[in-house]
C-alpha cells in the first residue's frame, strides 16, 4: 500500500520580532523592573527567546498605583460607550495582528500553530469584541453597573493570550483597571498585547502587565489596594490565594484544576466519540484544565473504542509547533515534563497498562508522546490527580448510574463529556454531573458568550457570557 | 465666471438600493430634493409599488443567509458599518447640513450619535439572547429553553424628520436581530439614506439585507403594509398621522404582521433606546426535550 508522507509545512517566524529583553508595562509605558530578570525559552527547541523583568514588591506596588490612578481619574469615570470603543479597537488590532500573535504564542508556549491560529487568537479577539458590547449595557446584566476598582489577575501558561483576554476584557468592560501577571514560561504574547494597548491609545494605567513567577503573583494578589483577584491555575495555588484573602474585602474568582470524565455510552457514534476523546485529552498537549483526562467507556464497547482510539492516536503528528500539520506540540516546560513522566511512572507502578503512540520525538525540547492507560481503577493516582499532559486514563462502567458515580468521584468539577445518541440520556446525565461545563457529543468548545468555571475544588466564579460580568461589578 | 478655468463638478445620481445594487426606479420617475431653503439639490428616485415589491423579494432572498449567520458575525458586520461611516464624515455632514439645515458642528454631532448608535446595536447581536431568552424551570423532567429568533422581512417607514440618526435607529435593531429590512426613507430628506446605502454596500452587509426606497410613502407604504411576504411593519415614519397609520395597520392585519405603531410625534433620537425595537421583530421559540436515561 502506498502511504503519502506529509511534507514539512512550516509557518514563517519572520512575522514576529522578539526583542532581546523586555521590561514591565506600567502606566502605559515599558519600564525597567527593580528586581532580577529571567529567561523565557522555546519549549520545542530550548532556545532562549528573550530576557524578561521579574517584578518585585516595588514594581507590583507601582503597577497597582498606576491602575488605581487610571481607575479613579479616567477609566472608572468614562462612559461605558467610550470604554466600549477602546475594547472594540483592541479586538480589531488582535484580528489585524492575528498571525503575528499566533506565531509568537506557538514559539513561546510550544503549542501547534494550527491551534494558536484557529483557536487561541480568534477566540481572544472575540472575547474583546463580546465584552466591548457589554461596556455600555451593564444595566441589562443583572449584576450591577459599578466597577470594583483595581483587579489583580494571574494567568497560566497553557493559553497565555486567551486567558489574558478572559481576564482583561470583562474587567475593562465593567470599568475596572487591571494589573495582570502572565506565567513565567509564557510572557511574550502578554507583552505584545501591551503594545496593542498602546496602538489602541488605551489610557495609561488601565492595563498593566507585570512579569514574574510565583512570588510576583503572591505579592500582587495580596496587595492591599487590589479590590478583585482573578486567578487561573492550579488548585494548590488557588487554595493559597483563598487563604491569603480571608478576612479582606477582596472579591475573588478562581479557575483551577480538573480531572474531567468523558463518558462514552454504547449507543454513541463511536468515530465521533473517538475524535472527541482525542480532542479532549490531546488538544494543547493535554495542558487544559478542562481536559477529558478520564475516559469512562461502557464495558460493552470498551474494546472497540480502545481499538479505534489507538489507531487514531497513531496518526497524531507530534513535533514542530510551527508546522501547520502538527497536532501535538511541545510540553511547555522541563518541570511540567518531569511531572508528566513521574505520574506516568506511578501509573505503571500501580498496575495500569501503558500504551504510547509510536512517534519520533525531536532531540531537543520537551516532548511526551500521546499516551493511554488502561486497566485504571478509581484508586489509582493517574485517575485522581491532574496530570496536565497528553495522558489519558481509561475506566469502564456498566450502567448510567455507575458512570455518573465514577465521574463525580473526584474533588474536581470543572467539566465533563457525554457521548450518546439519546437526547434524554444526555440531559439526565448532564444534570447529575457535578461539573461547571458539560459537553454533549462534543468537547473542548469555548465561546465568549458561554460561561466557564468549576464546581467544588475546580474553583469558583464564572468567566465568559453575561455571568462573567458578575465578578467585576457591584 | 471664467468657465475656461473652473472645474465643473461631477454630480452624483441618487438611486434606490435593492438587493445590494443601485437601480433607478423601474417606473423611470424621480422627484426634486431641495435643501432647507428650497434650493435644488438633486433628483432622487421616486420608488414605485413594483420597486417596493422587488425590495421585499430581495429582502426575503437574503433572509435565510443573514438569519443563519452567527450572532457574533452579525455583530461584526454592523460594527463594520460604523467603521465605514466614520470614514465618510464629510459626505454625511454635508447631507445633514443641506437636508436638516444643521451647522457643520451640529451635523457632526448627529453623525457621531448615528455611528455610536450602530456600535451600541452591534454589541447587542450576541447578547440579546442572553437578556431576553432563558431556561424555564418547568415542573417535570424536561429541558425547556426559550430563545429569540428573527421574525423575517421587516418593512420600516423611517422617520421623516431625522434623516440619518433616525434612519440608523430604526434599521440597525432590525438587522442586528437577524431580520432583513425594506426601509422607506424620509421623503423630503432622502439623501443621507442613499449615502448610507453606499456605506452598507461597502461594509460586508450581504446584498438584500437592507433595501432602501426613496420617494413618496403614498406609493410604497400601502404596498409594504399589504404585502403577504412581509412579517412586520414599523410605522414610525407616520408620526403624528394616526389616520394613515391606522389604515396601514388594518392592511397589515391581512397576514398578521407584527406592527409597531406610529408615535404621536417623532421621538428624540438622541436618547439611548431600549430593547423594544429588537424584540418587536423577534419571535420566541421554546424547545422541550425529555430528561431521562
Amino acid at each position: 500500500m502506498n502511504t503519502f508522507e506529509y511534507a514539512p509545512a512550516p509557518e514563517s517566524r519572520a512575522i514576529v520580532d522578539i526583542k532581546p529583553s523586555y521590561g514591565l508595562f506600567v502606566g502605559g509605558e515599558f519600564v525597567d523592573g527593580h528586581g532580577r530578570s529571567f529567561k523565557t525559552i522555546s519549549p520545542s527547541t530550548e532556545e532562549v527567546l528573550s530576557e524578561v523583568a521579574e517584578a518585585d514588591e516595588t514594581d507590583v506596588d507601582l503597577a497597582v498605583k498606576a491602575a488605581r490612578r487610571a481607575h479613579s481619574r479616567v477609566w472608572g469615570r468614562m462612559p461605558g460607550k467610550e470604554r466600549a470603543k477602546y475594547l472594540f479597537r483592541i479586538a480589531r488590532i488582535i484580528q489585524e495582528r492575528g498571525r503575528e500573535l499566533a506565531v509568537l504564542e506557538s514559539i513561546d508556549n510550544g503549542k501547534p500553530i494550527k491551534e494558536t491560529r484557529d483557536v487561541d487568537v480568534p477566540i481572544a479577539a472575540a472575547h474583546f469584541f463580546y465584552y466591548a458590547g457589554w461596556a455600555d449595557k451593564l444595566k441589562y446584566s443583572g449584576h450591577g453597573t459599578e466597577s470594583l476598582g483595581v483587579a489583580g489577575q494571574v494567568i497560566p501558561w497553557n493559553f497565555p493570550l486567551l486567558m489574558l483576554s478572559w481576564k482583561i476584557a470583562p474587567a475593562l468592560a465593567c470599568g475596572n483597571t487591571v494589573v495582570l501577571k502572565p506565567a513565567e514560561t509564557t510572557p511574550l504574547t502578554a507583552l505584545l498585547f501591551a503594545e496593542i494597548c498602546q496602538q489602541a491609545d488605551l489610557p495609561p494605567g488601565v492595563v498593566n502587565i507585570i512579569t514574574g513567577a510565583g512570588d510576583t503573583g503572591r505579592t500582587l494578589v495580596s496587595h492591599p489596594d487590589v479590590d478583585k483577584v482573578a486567578f487561573t491555575g492550579s488548585t494548590e495555588v488557588g487554595r493559597a490565594i483563598a487563604k491569603s484573602v480571608a478576612g479582606s474585602d477582596k472579591r475573588v474568582t478562581l479557575e483551577l484544576g480538573g480531572k474531567a470524565a468523558n463518558i462514552v455510552f454504547d449507543d454513541a457514534p463511536l468515530d465521533q466519540a473517538v475524535e472527541g476523546i482525542v480532542n479532549g485529552i490531546f488538544f494543547n498537549q493535554g495542558h487544559v484544565c478542562c481536559a477529558g483526562s478520564r475516559l469512562l467507556v461502557q464495558e460493552s464497547v470498551a474494546d472497540e473504542v480502545l481499538g479505534r482510539l489507538k489507531r487514531r492516536m497513531g496518526t497524531l503528528r507530534v513535533g514542530d509547533p510551527l508546522d501547520k500539520n502538527t497536532d501535538v506540540g511541545a510540553i511547555n516546560s522541563a518541570e511540567q515534563l518531569a511531572k508528566i513522566r513521574r505520574l506516568s511512572q506511578i501509573g505503571e507502578q500501580e498496575g495500569a497498562e501503558r500504551w504510547s503512540a509510536p512517534c519520533d520525538l525531536p532531540d531537543h525540547g520537551f516532548w511526551f508522546p500521546p499516551t493511554v492507560f488502561t486497566g485504571v481503577t478509581q484508586a489509582h493516582r493517574i485517575a485522581r490527580e491532574e496530570i496536565f499532559g497528553p495522558v489519558l486514563s481509561v475506566l469502564t462502567f456498566r450502567t448510567p448510574g455507575e458512570a455518573v458515580e465514577k465521574a463525580n468521584n473526584t474533588p474536581y468539577g470543572l467539566s465533563a463529556g457525554v457521548w450518546t445518541e439519546k437526547g434524554s440520556r444526555i440531559l439526565k446525565v448532564a444534570n447529575a454531573l457535578r461539573a461547571g461545563v458539560v459537553w454533549a457529543n462534543t468537547f473542548n468548545k469555548f465561546d465568549p458568550t458561554s460561561p466557564f468555571g468549576g464546581y467544588k475544588e475546580s474553583g469558583y466564579g464564572r468567566e465568559g457570557g453575561r455571568h462573567g460580568l458578575e465578578a467585576y461589578l457591584r | 465666471m471664467n468657465t475656461a478655468s473652473t472645474r465643473i463638478d461631477v454630480r452624483k445620481t441618487y438611486k434606490l438600493f435593492i438587493g445590494g445594487g443601485f437601480p433607478r426606479s423601474e417606473s423611470g420617475h424621480s422627484y426634486v430634493v431641495s435643501d432647507v431653503r428650497g434650493r435644488f439639490v438633486a433628483n432622487a428616485a421616486l420608488a414605485s409599488r413594483k420597486d417596493a415589491r422587488d425590495a421585499v423579494a430581495a429582502a426575503r432572498k437574503a433572509f435565510p443567509g443573514w438569519s443563519g449567520r452567527t450572532a457574533y458575525n452579525r455583530g461584526q458586520v454592523v460594527y463594520r458599518i460604523a467603521e465605514v461611516m466614520e470614514d465618510r464624515r464629510p459626505q454625511f455632514v454635508e447631507a445633514l447640513r443641506q437636508g436638516e439645515g444643521r451647522t457643520p458642528a451640529a451635523a457632526g454631532k448627529v453623525l457621531d450619535e448615528s455611528i455610536d448608535r450602530l456600535v451600541w446595536y452591534a454589541g447587542w447581536a450576541d447578547k440579546l439572547t442572553q437578556v431576553v431568552g432563558n431556561a424555564n424551570p418547568v415542573a417535570g423532567p424536561f429541558f425547556n429553553l426559550s430563545t429569540p429568533e428573527p421574525t423575517g422581512v421587516v418593512a420600516v417607514l423611517a422617520p421623516q424628520g431625522s434623516s440619518l440618526l433616525g434612519l440608523v435607529s430604526v434599521v440597525a435593531p432590525v438587522i442586528v436581530a437577524g431580520d432583513t429590512v425594506v426601509v422607506a426613507a424620509s421623503t423630503e430628506r432622502p439623501l443621507p439614506a442613499v449615502t448610507f446605502a453606499e456605506v452598507l454596500a461597502t461594509s460586508d452587509v450581504p446584498g438584500g439585507v437592507v433595501n432602501i426606497l426613496t420617494g413618496s410613502l403614498d406609493r410604497t407604504a400601502p404596498t409594504l403594509a399589504s404585502h403577504m411576504d412581509v412579517n412586520a411593519l414599523d410605522l414610525t415614519g407616520l408620526a403624528g398621522d394616526p389616520e394613515q397609520a391606522t389604515e396601514l395597520e388594518i392592511q397589515a392585519a391581512a397576514n398578521l404582521k407584527r406592527v409597531r405603531r406610529a408615535p404621536a410625534a417623532e421621538p428624540d433620537w438622541s436618547v439611548e433606546p431600549g430593547l423594544d425595537r429588537m424584540t418587536d421583530v423577534l419571535e420566541t421559540k421554546t424547545v422541550w426535550h425529555p430528561i431521562g436515561v
